[in-house]
């Protein structure tokens, strides 16, 4: 193996440019799968943590997926019993006793809860009418649990606590009806009744769907306007760690019985794309790899063709046609090494450029940085790609030079 | 076979050996060759241009595998080794010398010459350089042991593929036209070289040659005319 070693250093060092060449083909392409695939994924944890933080980790339904279990059914567990058109009986529709199921999500550990009762209606001033989506909530829960607060531009949920008769509404829907904080609308619930109520907070959220068709509302108010007394619709949950989002939802459902979907599921669709992307990406960068792969088979097949007349007397004194073949894929493995070590750092360079780049979107204020995200499964992709490509690019000539006979070319030569 | 025995039996045995090189019209090289050389014999083939020489040459260096007949070395059989088993034998009881002196270009003369001991891995590779510096010593390239072939004359480098050869004390040198590329100064050195090793160091020096002085030298000359051994044969 020394000798072999040393053999492939000397082929690689005699023949500098072209070595420097194959090896900046490498470099490069380290650096770029490095760079390429931290921003992609940089870009994709940056658009999960927008569509985590601004969505509930877990939304507990009043819906459930399996139907309660029939008498029949209970009485014949092993049957097979089919019940068909069960009508549930006529009740106030909403999460049963739900101050206890609230107080059993929020004993589970690293989860905030808030309770709401959620329900159309209809928003009227001077003439206008806005259909919303009316959320009632308890502010000082809602506050833990959606950045509400944070978009709001004058006045806050806790207000809602002091006027029981206030409203949170939505920038959108204030330039909509002229209004301005402190003025007052009525609202229109379902079953034909009215109620006057006074504008004590505005948020902005940035989506405009959201900014005019959602209004907030005390819980209490809520569930009278809506005739729902004592019930929510709706527990929104937020976690410590938002991966744990699937194991908590069925833990709950289990437990209550009542439809919890986690985030997870709810973006199944968002996740098989950034899936998909990722896939996308990782084979782009990788044909960097494959582009660099040609220079090193270019070099080395160069030097296995120049060096024919060494190959024939290594063969000839004693080298097995296995420790040539070595000599030939190790100056691959050499160049795939020290291309990888050097890309690596070049592509840590590049990244740390990379995420000081300054971005000012049109329309928005603040400086946006380029998303870079780096994880060890990255370099070790780009590695073992890279790896892989100049294995590949010297096997064909490390064959060739395996299988040389050494008469053939002593015969040529003499 | 007792030990004696075997000292006795001659260092390279060939019997109805052929060579005959497949394709639409088969080509033979050597043809139904019977041979004999005895340890400490320096043998020179001799014959024309084409006529099997080297051919032979490579069969007994086992570099090429008869198509026919057997061929002892050291009194083993050769016949069906494999290319491992022939490559093994090659590095450990056979030396060569050819017309180029096939030295690699990027290793200094010394290393060049311990690459084979290195190689069969009896000597460590400390050993192993010293050794090759006392050949090369020997050779009378004191001196010159870390300069690269090129930088050497054509009789140096031929002496460094001399050292080469030797490098793992080998029962039998096979050399092509080892003076075919000297001057005459050059092939004068080479030749008593060749010679010496034979009467000081008993070894077997098997060479194909068109230099009449070098033939001159030999315990024993073969001819070769078209791939058969022709004892009428003489040069010019």
């Amino acid at each position: 193996m020394a000798i072999a070693l040393d053999v492939a250093l000397a082929h690689l060092t005699t023949r500098k440019r072209q070595t420097l060449v194959s090896l900046t083909g490498v470099v490069l392409g380290v650096a770029f799968f490095l760079a390429v695939s931290s921003l992609m994924r940089g870009s994709e944890k940056d658009f999960l943590k927008r569509l985590v933080d601004n969505s509930p980790h877990i939304t507990v339904y009043d819906e459930v997926r399996k139907g309660r279990p029939q008498p029949a059914e209970l009485r014949w567990p092993d049957a097979a019993v089919i019940v068909h058109n069960v009508k549930p009986p006529r009740e106030t529709r909403g999460i049963r006793g739900w101050p206890q199921r609230l107080e059993f999500i929020e004993a589970l550990p690293g989860v905030r809860a808030a309770p709401v009762l959620a329900g159309a209606a209809v928003l009227t001033f001077a003439g206008r009418q806005q259909a919303v989506t009316l959320s009632g909530a308890i502010p000082e829960k809602m506050k833990q649990v959606t950045v509400i607060e944070e978009k709001m531009v004058q006045g806050s949920l806790d207000a809602l606590a002091a006027d029981p008769n206030g409203i949170v509404i939505g920038q959108g829907l204030v330039e909509k009806f002229s209004l301005h904080a402190g003025g007052s609308l009525n609202v229109l619930a379902a079953d034909g009744s009215s109620r006057p109520l006074r504008v004590v907070g505005i948020f902005r959220t940035g989506n405009a769907a959201y900014d005019e068709g959602q209004a907030f509302v005390l819980l209490k108010r809520a569930q009278s306007l809506l005739g729902r007394e004592n019930r929510v619709n709706r527990v929104i949950i937020q976690l410590a760690d938002p991966y744990d989002a699937r194991s908590v939802a069925q833990t709950i459902e289990a437990a209550t019985g009542y439809k919890s979907v986690s985030w997870v599921e709810a973006s199944e669709d968002i996740l098989s794309l950034l899936l998909v992307r990722n896939i996308i990406m990782y084979s782009v960068v990788s044909a960097i790899l494959v582009v660099a792969a040609f220079g090193i088979y270019n070099t080395i097949s160069t030097i296995v063709m120049e060096k024919t007349r060494d190959i024939a007397i290594m063969k000839a004194m004693g080298f097995h046609a296995g420790d040539l073949r070595r000599i030939f894929l190790l100056e691959g493995v050499i160049v795939g090494v020290l291309g990888s070590t050097l890309g690596v750092l070049l592509g840590i360079a590049l990244m740390q450029l990379l995420g000081q780049v300054a971005i000012r979107p049109p329309g928005v204020s603040e400086v946006v940085h380029l998303p870079v995200w780096w994880g060890p499964e990255q370099y070790a992709l780009a590695v073992l790609f890279a790896m892989l490509s100049c294995v590949a690019a010297s096997y064909l000539p490390a064959r060739r030079a395996g299988s040389v006979h050494p008469v053939d070319i002593l015969r040529g030569a003499a | 076979m007792s030990g004696t025995a075997a000292a006795a039996s001659p260092v390279i045995r060939v019997e109805h050996v052929t060579r005959t090189l497949a394709g639409e019209v088969p080509v033979t090289l050597v043809h139904d060759v019977n041979l004999q050389i005895e340890r400490g014999e320096f043998v020179c083939v001799m014959g024309p241009s084409g006529s099997g020489k080297s051919s032979l040459l490579y069969l007994l260096g086992l570099l090429d595998t008869p198509t026919s007949g057997r061929i002892w070395i050291d009194g083993e059989d050769t016949t069906g080794f494999d290319d491992d088993r022939l490559t093994d034998f090659r590095l450990a009881r056979l030396g060569y010398v050819f017309q180029f002196h096939f030295l690699l270009a990027e290793f200094s003369v010394v290393d060049n010459v311990s690459l084979p001991i290195r190689k069969l891995g009896r000597l460590a590779d400390e050993a192993a350089r010293r050794r090759a510096e006392h050949l090369l010593d020997q050779l009378g390239l004191k001196g010159q042991h870390d300069k690269r072939p090129s930088q050497l004359s054509g009789g140096q480098r031929q002496r460094v593929a001399i050292a080469r050869a030797l490098a793992n004390d080998p029962l039998v040198i096979l050399a092509d036209e080892p003076t075919g590329n000297l001057d005459s100064v050059s092939s004068a050195n080479v030749r008593d070289i060749l010679r010496g090793l034979t009467r000081e160091l008993n070894k077997t020096v098997v060479a194909v040659t068109h230099d009449a002085q070098f033939a001159a030298l030999a315990d024993r000359r073969i001819g070769i005319v078209d791939g058969r051994i022709d004892l009428a044969w003489r040069p010019g």
